[in-house]
């Protein structure tokens, strides 16, 4: 693999864990209003997914939804705008960490309830059917959203239409505050392909390239009209469900255990020095020019104006 | 000026969806049966246009809703049918989460050009789950464009305008009107949305009636014009936008208002009006107004029981010469 595509996976790893902690300390330091729902930890999975697809690509995504949209060449200055509620950000303000969107680099939406990306990933790969312009989408979900109809609903139909859809499972092993085992019987959320009539593949979740492997393979049977895959990608989120989450259900211990042997970061960067022989001072400009890039984001928000209430009503119609 | 030609609702619906596939090729259709039809709307177009663009679904509301809100938002302009307006609670999710809110809370970056099409109202002895008519649920929900049409050459136009229009319309379809005759050109012409027609003049008292109501509401009047009573009925054409001018004009002549429609009288279409004249025209009034519809009350199955729901063109006589006293 190229040395420079190896980078561009940790940069992007890199953005999103430094985008998201600074957002977690801006929360704290009152500058964030609402709920706000981190990715640290599950970055591999956004990385690894996106690096796989091209820019005019779609993705659908989740109200954990920073990560995907950073992997899809989101702006973080707008990013941290919009989660700072200013007219710059992404989204004007309108949308907030739950809905954020970019729609010029192919994000279809965040959403705020879960497992209402899935169905309307669909209608963007039947739009590529129809336009015969060879996209496909990639749909980000949780593991809690394998157990919406919505969900069923959607492989079902991509699956009978042969859509070119990619379903993502972020399974981050908690449905908000219950664990995977209290929410359904299954382990695997990959063996649902079956009832689909579709490959369903687990993947290490924390190992950007495996995730990126599995996701180029479904890219490439979805590109050549053979339809849908289910991915389940096993990863694990380092803070709450949002953040201020008790996170009774599970021990610190558990938590720690992650971050310390489990980080797809530490893992990727301890891959590249040591199998893919890249030196420590070809990475370390890549974290000086992401730390700069999120602090200059953060002056960029806390700079930018609130929106007018004169334009609260803009934008419910055309 | 397009020749006329007596034909029904049902095919009026289904002229302005052939005529916007040919003009389009980004217009497509998806919905439950549509190879077959359960009320003939569809009927003959898989023939026309094959199966991509007119795509039988799985019996999945969500999925429907959910994958036309995705190829509007991916620039096409989906079409979709759901087979009776009680299924729309299936996806209400959709629909109101995301379909009425893409534009806005992405800060206008989306835009979602679709259409759902539904048939709703009693009629058929189909019983509290076929036979609903739940426009004024979705009054309330902002960014929702609402399509109520009473004739063949509303539904017509009305559509054509629905199916160009970049924001989202549900567009309802009352049974009993599918097979209801009215005079329709041939080609194209469209309707705006927000400007209501007032589909009989009259100096006494001003009833606004939507879908089926207005047959009712314009029977009454001709029998109460034998009595030396002129009604004048207003169609909105449709909720949202609801043109309350020409509604507020008709009653500043009339200074009498009743409203009649098929749904709940509860949260009503009539409820909105009322409320709105309450606020903007209450002086213009010599009367209270008087709302008809549906009682508050599930729809039975059994026919004499179903009659007994809605106002007829006796009721709504009755209520006027009341109001008139």
């Amino acid at each position: 693999m190229e040395k420079g595509f190896l980078l561009g996976l940790y940069e992007t790893m890199f953005r999103i864990r430094t985008f998201e902690e600074e957002v977690k300390r801006q929360f704290e330091d009152g500058n964030i209003p609402g709920f706000i729902h981190l990715g640290s930890g599950q970055e591999a999975v956004s990385a690894g997914a996106c690096a796989a697809l091209k820019p005019d690509d779609n993705i659908g995504s989740t109200h954990r939804g920073h990560a995907n949209l950073i992997a899809k060449g989101g702006r973080t200055d707008r990013m941290m705008a919009e989660l700072f509620a200013r007219e710059t950000g992404s989204c004007k303000g309108r949308g907030g960490c739950l809905h954020i969107t970019e729609m010029s680099v192919g994000s279809l939406g965040a959403n705020g309830i879960v497992a209402a990306g899935i169905i309307v990933a669909n209608g963007a790969a039947l739009s590529a059917k129809l336009q015969h312009n060879n996209k496909v989408v990639l749909t980000f979900f949780g593991d809690g959203a394998t157990n919406q109809g919505k969900f069923h609903e959607a492989m079902n139909l991509a699956s009978l239409w042969a859509l070119p859809n990619i379903f993502i499972c972020e399974n981050n092993l908690y449905g908000e505050a219950t664990p995977l085992a209290k929410h359904m019987k299954i382990k695997d959320i990959a063996v649902r392909a079956k009832a689909y009539d579709m490959p369903g593949v687990i993947v290490d979740g924390q190992d950007v390239l495996a995730v990126y492997d599995a996701v180029t393979e479904a890219v490439k049977r979805a590109r050549d009209g053979k339809g849908p895959s289910l991915i389940e990608a096993k990863t694990y989120r380092f803070h709450g469900h949002h953040i201020g989450d008790p996170e009774t259900y599970r021990t610190r211990e558990e938590v720690e255990d992650w971050m310390e042997k489990r980080d797809p970061l530490k893992l990727f960067k301890a891959k590249l020095l040591k199998e893919f022989k890249v030196k420590g001072t070809e990475i370390d400009p890549i974290e000086h020019k992401i730390l700069k890039e999120i602090e200059d984001a953060v002056k960029f928000a806390a700079q930018s104006p609130t929106p007018d209430p004169l334009n609260l009503t803009a934008n419910v119609y055309v | 000026m397009a020749e006329m030609k007596l034909i029904t609702g049902k095919d009026a619906i289904r002229y302005a969806l052939i005529e916007e596939m040919r003009r389009d090729k980004s217009v497509f259709l998806l919905g439950e049966d549509l190879e077959q039809a359960t009320f003939g709307v569809t009927d003959g177009l898989i023939e026309e246009f094959g199966a991509e663009r007119v795509r039988n679904t799985p019996i999945s509301e969500n999925a429907i809703v959910g994958a036309a809100i995705g190829a509007a938002l991916t620039g096409m302009r989906p079409v979709a049918e759901i087979m009776f307006a009680d299924f729309l609670m299936d996806a209400m999710d959709p629909i109101v989460n995301t379909m009425a809110k893409a534009r806005f809370m992405t800060g206008g970056q989306a835009k979602v050009p679709m259409v759902i099409r539904t048939p709703s109202g009693a009629g058929l002895s189909a019983g509290a789950q076929h036979s609903q008519s739940p426009e004024a649920l979705f009054m309330h929900i902002p960014g929702i464009r609402i399509a109520v049409p009473s004739t063949p050459y509303d539904m017509k136009g009305l559509l054509k305008t629905a199916i160009r229009s970049d924001d989202p319309v549900l567009f309802f379809e009352h049974k009993m009107l599918y097979y209801e005759g009215g005079d329709v050109p041939d080609g194209d012409y469209t309707i705006p949305f927000g400007k209501a027609d007032v589909k009989r003049k009259g100096k006494d008292i001003t009833i606004v009636a939507v879908l089926a109501m207005v047959k009712k509401a314009l029977m009454a009047a001709d029998m109460l014009a034998g009595e030396g009573i002129e009604v004048e009925v207003v169609d909105p054409m449709t909720l949202n936008p609801l043109d309350m001018e020409t509604i507020i004009n008709s009653l500043k002549k009339t200074k009498r208002l009743m409203t009649v429609e098929e749904g709940a009288r509860t949260g009503g279409i009539g409820a909105e009006i009322a409320a709105r004249v309450a606020e903007e025209a209450l002086d213009y009034l010599d009367a209270p107004i008087k709302r008809l519809g549906g009682m508050d009350c599930p729809i039975p199955f059994s026919p004499v029981l179903e009659e007994a729901m809605y106002p007829t063109e006796d009721s709504i006589a009755a209520a006027v010469k009341q109001m008139l006293g």
